[in-house]
């Protein structure tokens, strides 16, 4: 049974998020469509459950922190908007429009900054680094890469990584190549 | 003017006496006499014809009502959302993303940016992934005239409601009574006549007329349900002493398998009608039925299935490994059980074409009533099944290889995506242990090869479905 996608966004709302996030009109229906098929509740808002329903994404290391990137603060519901909010972070960006909100790197420092104060501190990186190698590696190393990795990055000695210091040591890599998808038309 | 309402009364009666009897004369010469003796008239395939010139013309009408209206129609794509890289490895990406060459040094290295590779992936899966969209009917690219496939209501003209309704007064009007009908006589005869035939006691005679008999009543079934069934490669159909594993999307595969062939079922006991039916089937022919209590018993499973399938005097058994239903645009992990028996394994892959009405049984969604009401009242069911080449466990193989080479060799044939991930999927979470091999992967990237006996490349059922995709 299909999902009846189109009968439920209206054209008005098709061209407020188009504008916003520039995805273009087939694009948005299409993962309208997806939106409507991953809602479980059928009630119009996404639940992490209804994320955590996906297989590959379960297996994902990190899945339950993406999971949490789609979620505005202390909510437990995404409504169509915020999914396209934030799946256009991955949009690769055309020139012209560089706007730093909507880059793929804002996400990635949020993936590490749970409390969302703007700075990544020891235990929050322990606690990222401890998601990705699970129970293969010891504390003590682990803390030696955090130390490591805090003081290559940290410019101003606060012990910490602020959003700057962290698009800093990302120069180097080629963060549209990396974190974009390619969205087919 | 009571004797006019009485002239009308007795009109009206004479009427229905004598629609009645045109309905089941029709039926019985028909589709009764053919189904009994196995001939064909093509009625159907011309049916099939009309209707698919029917579709097409439907769905250029909801374009030019779409275009007058200058909206765009909600086309549903066979291609996908987002262009997948060819997938490599974990350790392939995050050799690029280090940009080094192949050794890695003994001291750890982490960098900021390696969360990107996680991020995107997960990212990736959430916009399309392979597993959930099995789980739900395909969508089509022609509407069908059923209101349950159709995503652009907005687009309908006055002239296709008409024709929608016309088809709605047919389907439920003539069709459906037409097929319940069909179905009832199908399986009041099997129940009569399998429950007489177990009278005989000559065996090769009742095996010889058991066989007509369960043949005669799966075709008027597949009557029932206008199934359009083309077999190909007939040549390799099972022969006794072996087992017939197949994809499965429906129950109603049992029907269109058994319409060509005897098989032994296997299954657990039900009660009610169900029930009624597997007993009358088991008096005749050796079916094997399970009380609930002996399914999770491994090993009494394999023991009567490897007992039958030792009597070469037995038919072949049917068994979907899947162990579930799936959408029939792909084929997931098969069951190592049946293929531990160790004998020749025939595979057959069963393929439906939507465009007639969708066999898919989503049975978190709907009932079996339900779901067999809407599949008699669809157009019709069209599939095609092919028998492939029987094979045979090699020197070397476990089971868990050897069903992966059937379930690759029925993805071919069929056109689908063969996946490795389970269908349990559908109700059940997903292990850890895969994500804690991805956990291992990403340490060793970390630091080096930390443990040269962890690396398994043993194939195991526990896999990461991934990696081990990456592997082949």
């Amino acid at each position: 049974m299909g999902s009846r996608a189109s009968t439920l966004l209206r054209e008005e709302e098709i061209e407020e998020i188009k504008k916003e996030t520039g995805f273009s009109h087939s694009q948005i229906t299409r993962l309208y469509s997806r939106f409507t098929s991953l809602d479980k509740g059928e009630n119009g808002t996404l639940s992490r459950e209804d994320f955590q329903r996906i297989p590959e994404l379960a297996i994902n290391p990190l899945g339950d922190r993406i999971i949490n990137a789609f979620f505005p603060e202390g909510e437990d519901q995404v409504n169509f908007r915020g999914f396209m909010r934030t799946l256009a972070h991955f949009r690769p960006i055309e020139d012209n429009e560089k706007n730093k909100n909507y880059s793929g790197d804002f996400i990635a420092f949020r993936l590490y900054d749970l409390d969302r104060d703007d700075k990544i501190s020891r235990d929050e990186l322990l606690q990222v680094l401890r998601m990705m190698v699970g129970v293969n590696i010891s504390d003590e190393q682990l803390g030696s890469i955090a130390d490591r990795t805090i003081q290559e990055a940290d410019t101003n000695g606060d012990n910490s990584i602020s959003f700057n210091e962290f698009i800093k040591v990302l120069e180097k890599v080629d963060v549209e190549q990396k974190m974009s998808i390619r969205f087919l038309h | 003017m009571t004797w006019f309402t009485f002239l009308v009364d007795n009109l009206l009666c004479r009427c229905l006496g004598i629609s009645i009897t045109v309905w089941f004369t029709l039926l019985f010469f028909c589709t009764i006499v053919p189904a009994v003796l196995g001939v064909s008239f093509g009625m159907r395939r011309l049916y099939m014809a009309t209707l698919l010139k029917i579709f097409e013309w439907a769905t250029l009408r909801m374009e030019m009502g779409a275009k007058e209206k200058n909206q765009e129609l909600y086309k549903p794509y066979s291609s996908d959302i987002i262009a997948k890289e060819p997938s490599s490895s974990l350790l392939q990406e995050f050799q690029e993303l280090r940009g080094s060459a192949s050794c890695l040094s003994s001291e750890p290295e982490f960098e900021l940016a390696d969360i990107f590779y996680f991020c995107r992936r997960g990212m990736e899966t959430i916009v399309d992934d392979d597993v959930t969209k099995r789980f739900s009917a395909q969508e089509l690219q022609n509407w069908n005239l059923l209101t349950r496939s159709n995503n652009n209501f907005r687009h309908i003209s006055l002239r296709l409601t008409v024709l929608w309704g016309l088809g709605v007064l047919i389907r439920y009007g003539v069709l459906l009574p037409l097929r319940v009908t069909l179905a009832v006589t199908g399986i009041s005869l099997l129940l009569v006549l399998t429950f007489l035939v177990a009278f005989l006691p000559n065996r090769e005679l009742r095996s010889y007329l058991s066989e007509k008999v369960h043949l005669m009543c799966y075709r008027i079934c597949v009557r029932a349900l206008t199934a359009i069934i083309t077999y190909h490669n007939r040549e390799n159909k099972p022969q006794n002493g072996g087992i017939c594993v197949a994809n499965h999307t429906t129950p109603i595969d049992v029907i269109i398998l058994a319409n060509d062939g005897c098989y032994s079922l296997v299954g657990q006991v039900h009660g009610g009608l169900m029930g009624m039916i597997q007993r009358a089937m088991v008096r005749s022919s050796p079916h094997i039925w399970f009380e609930r209590s002996e399914v999770k018993d491994r090993h009494l499973v394999a023991k009567r299935l490897g007992d039958h399938v030792a009597d070469k005097t037995k038919q072949p058994i049917l068994i979907f490994p899947e162990g579930t239903c799936i959408n029939n645009t792909s084929v997931m992990m098969f069951k190592k059980g049946s293929f531990e028996i160790g004998c020749t394994v025939y595979p057959v892959a069963i393929k439906y074409d939507p465009r007639f009405g969708d066999a898919f049984w989503n049975s978190s969604k709907f009932g079996m009533v339900n779901y067999l009401l809407r599949m008699m009242s669809s157009w019709a069911i069209v599939c095609s099944v092919w028998y492939l080449p029987p094979m045979n466990r090699e020197e070397g193989e476990d089971a868990v290889q050897f069903a992966n080479r059937v379930k690759a060799a029925i993805a071919a044939q069929g056109g689908l995506v063969d996946l490795i991930w389970d269908g349990g999927l559908k109700r059940a979470k997903v292990k850890d242990a895969f994500k804690e091999e991805q956990q291992k992967l990403y340490s060793k990237v970390l630091v080096g090869e930390m443990d040269q006996n962890q690396s398994d490349d043993k194939h195991s059922q526990d896999d990461n479905p991934e990696d081990a995709n990456n592997r082949n």
